[in-house]
């Protein structure tokens, strides 16, 4: 089939989802969409309507973003603007089939928002707090379409910019990148359209291009909701960089923990493939290009690109000294480009609007959008992606909604292990690579932590060096004995063993760490120490030498007790009380033997009255 | 010794030695197993994931079939298996609970998850029961985040998870 009669199949397929006949209902399945239960609420409406004998036809559709409000669908019916239902349950979906399905009414505040513009009081998807300020290029698909079907991806602009690229010169596809300012979004920031050229101009053969989708910060998901609601894009983005290096082999390296990912991947390859888009001689240009799978095996350290490739060849995920870089001698000793999901995702684009369009967002040295996953104690949580240069303020409180139950939002942890804690006074800061660095932490891949005044600094420390110290591969002694070191001081200090001078140690260890490490691993895994020593010194003090965790994470410096003038003798503390530590008869305060108290801190979360004191 | 034989009596500590059969006898299963796969050192990890997913953890005679099989050291194969977290040299239990430590969940109380369903369960993060019906694994992440905490109970992920709902999970399965 050639490229023209394939979109115009995919044009009349796509009207079928804008415009159906019968009422569409398009359930959000991603991993988030599965997780709060969206499979099960399909299949019990699906047979609800089959019952009712109600004509409908179903599809999935991936990751709108708005993970807070899942499981959500979306509901089109002929004629009409889809709307759009979140956080349903069995019965509210049952209700919205009675409703809006067969009466067409939308009753009460039920709707989230409307695919278009606003209607009887159901605000428009695009002025809704958390989509408001968003500008969706590497996500412009997800959640939109149904991410098995090439045809809804070839619809919107889908492969275009690969068609306009095999029209042009490796060394033009370059250029126009390059005039994108696009850098790279696993974390580093390296120019994108630089990284192609080393690599076009190094010589050997064959030449390989790797898809880093091993996103293994914890935090962040960014890549996994492209993989799972758009793969195509991934796919086409790679096909765009594989022709400008000179590739012809192509591997996803993508970690295992993500088997849906996996699942579309696979699917989108052999569609590709099947039409020509991917293979032997793509679009009659005489260029190919051969995709493989890899399925990483659960190590961090296989984020970084010498460690990936070695992976690759089977061999344990180390890293080695560069140079020689990747672009010369990668792969199987052969020159090597090594892209981010997020990065591929925002090429095609950018091939078929230009790379100036893409210039036109974001600041003087970050240019374009960025995706980040926002997660942590913030109200609205889920995937956004905005200009570069947005302030840390608007991302947490207009996009994210600030503290869902009224605490003080403390700080926000970007860049996952590698990066730091940004405190919330310098939420003004614009997030851009180079401003991001000057404080201590760094862009990452995207995840976007929000701690509250509940959040012992002091733990999440401890938190993120207990992971590096266990990810670290052992190759070199500042990382592999450095990271251990630090991680018993700060375990210490959070068992009320800290002693004085543990603070300066810790600086020093991390300065030592951080310069003596071979790879971005060791090198970055002090950040998370220093930025919370930098930023809130005076909470690693309170543990130090007044023996007190003010947030009331560490167990080991917090008593419970029961305040007998707020306690109405509920019993809801006592019955759920794993160590039965609470006693006191119905209607009469009760006692907390501290003697068997484990500290779990259920009956804190369970009293509804503030009668729990944490202390 | 030359450094094959020494690499070889390393793994197989623990193993009966087996005097003068230096190729290891393997199952026609296995086998055709490993076959699927081209013979090449790029294809160690894949093989040692299919093995795995067949028979649940990695035994040290599937190693030396894979070793066999790839013409090199068992050390090697011993060497990569141990590297990575995903593979298990002890056998695991019937069903898998995994509750995620990452950022988004650590915050939300994880621990606390952990804690509970390892006291519940009678084992330590990464032990299994003694009559191998569940094994507890800590898992850094898995992108879940916005449903945070999450926990997984063989492959199916559970969001927005309490100590409660996560004893109610486990206690749902046989």
């Amino acid at each position: 089939m050639k490229f023209e009669q394939l979109q115009a199949r995919a044009q009349k397929a796509w009207q079928e989802v804008v415009s159906p006949q019968i009422p569409l209902i398009r359930m959000g399945m991603a991993t988030c969409g599965r997780a709060a239960g969206g499979q099960e609420l399909l299949q019990a409406f699906q047979e609800e309507l089959a019952k009712n004998k109600v004509q409908a036809q179903f599809s999935e559709v991936g990751c709108l973003g708005l993970c807070y409000a899942e499981p959500m669908a979306e509901i089109i019916l002929p004629g009409r603007p889809g709307v759009l239902f979140a956080k349903l349950t069995p019965a509210k979906m049952k209700k919205i089939g009675e409703d809006y399905l067969v009466h067409g009414k939308i009753v009460g505040d039920s709707a989230l928002a409307v695919m278009g513009p606003a209607r009887n009081g159901t605000p428009a998807f695009t002025d809704l707090p958390m989509v408001k300020g968003q500008q969706r290029t590497a996500l412009r698909n997800c959640g939109i379409i149904d991410p098995t079907n090439l045809d809804h991806y070839l619809a919107r602009e889908g492969y275009d910019g690969l068609r306009r690229a095999l029209s042009m010169k490796p060394e033009q596809v370059i250029e126009e990148v390059k005039t994108s300012g696009l850098r790279g979004r696993g974390g580093a920031g390296f120019p994108t359209g630089q990284k192609w050229e080393f690599c076009r101009k190094a010589t050997g053969t064959p030449k390989y291009l790797i898809c880093n989708a091993d996103e293994g910060d914890p935090g962040a998901f960014m890549d996994r909701s492209v993989l799972e609601s758009d793969p195509h894009s991934v796919l086409e983005g790679m096909a765009l960089a594989a022709y400008a290096i000179g590739a012809e082999h192509g591997y996803i390296y993508c970690r295992a923990e993500y088997p849906l990912a996996l699942e579309r991947l696979d699917l989108a390859i052999r569609q590709a493939t099947e039409h020509n888009l991917l293979g032997d001689n793509i679009l009659g240009s005489g260029f190919n290009l051969h995709l493989k799978i890899k399925m990483g095996a659960g190590a961090f350290v296989c984020g970084e690109e010498t460690a990936l490739m070695a992976s690759i060849e089977g061999r344990r995920g180390m890293p080695r000294t560069r140079p020689p870089f990747p672009a010369n001698q990668g792969l199987f000793g052969k020159p090597t480009t090594i892209n981010n999901v997020e990065t591929l995702a925002n090429l095609p684009p950018i091939l078929a609007k230009g790379g100036a369009w893409y210039a036109g967002f974001g600041t003087e040295k970050s240019k374009g959008t960025k995706t980040f996953a926002l997660a942590g104690k913030v109200d609205r949580t889920g995937l956004i992606e905005v200009p570069m240069g947005i302030t840390l303020k608007e991302i947490v409180f207009d996009i994210g909604g600030g503290s869902p139950i009224g605490k003080k939002i403390k700080a926000v942890q970007t860049g996952g292990p590698s990066g730091g804690c940004i405190p919330a006074e310098l939420f003004d800061l614009p997030v851009d690579y180079e401003r991001l660095a000057a404080v201590g932490s760094i862009m990452g891949s995207g995840g976007m932590v929000v701690l509250d005044e509940n959040t012992c600094m002091v733990d999440v420390a401890r938190y993120f060096l207990e992971f590096t110290k266990n990810e670290s591969c052992g190759k070199c002694a500042p990382c592999r004995l450095g990271t251990r070191q630090m991680h018993e001081i700060l375990t210490d200090i959070c068992a009320g063993r800290g002693r004085p001078g543990d603070i300066e140690l810790l600086e020093e260890i991390g300065a030592a760490v951080r310069k003596g490490s071979l790879c971005a691993l060791g090198g970055t895994a002090p950040n998370p120490v220093l930025t919370t020593i930098q930023h809130y010194r005076h909470e690693y003090e309170q543990h130090i030498q007044d023996q007190r965790c003010f947030a009331g994470v560490c167990k080991a410096l917090i008593t419970y007790s029961i305040n007998a003038e707020t306690c109405n003798g509920c019993r809801v503390c006592a019955t759920n009380c794993p160590q039965h530590a609470i006693t006191g008869e119905k209607k009469q305060p009760h006692a907390l033997n501290v003697e068997l108290c484990i500290k779990c801190g259920i009956c804190y979360e369970m009293c509804k009255f503030d009668a729990v004191v944490r202390q | 010794m030359s450094q094959k034989a020494k690499a070889e009596s390393l793994v197989s500590k623990g193993r009966k030695a087996r005097p003068g059969q230096m190729r290891p006898k393997v199952d026609p299963s296995l086998r055709a197993l490993l076959e699927k796969y081209p013979a090449e050192r790029s294809n160690l990890i894949p093989l040692l994931q299919v093995v795995q997913e067949k028979t649940g953890w990695l035994t040290n005679e599937a190693m030396a079939a894979i070793a066999d099989y790839l013409r090199v050291p068992p050390s090697l194969i011993y060497g990569v298996a141990t590297f990575y977290a995903q593979f298990y040299l002890t056998p695991q239990g019937k069903h898998r609970v995994k509750v995620c430590q990452g950022t988004a969940c650590h915050v939300r109380g994880s621990q606390a998850i952990m804690d509970q369903l390892s006291s519940k369960l009678g084992i330590p993060p990464g032990g299994t029961t003694s009559d191998l019906l569940f094994s507890l694994e800590r898992v850094a992440c898995f992108g879940s985040c916005a449903l945070a905490p999450v926990m997984v109970l063989d492959g199916k992920v559970h969001g927005r998870v309490t100590i409660k709902k996560a004893e109610k999970i486990v206690e749902g399965v046989e």
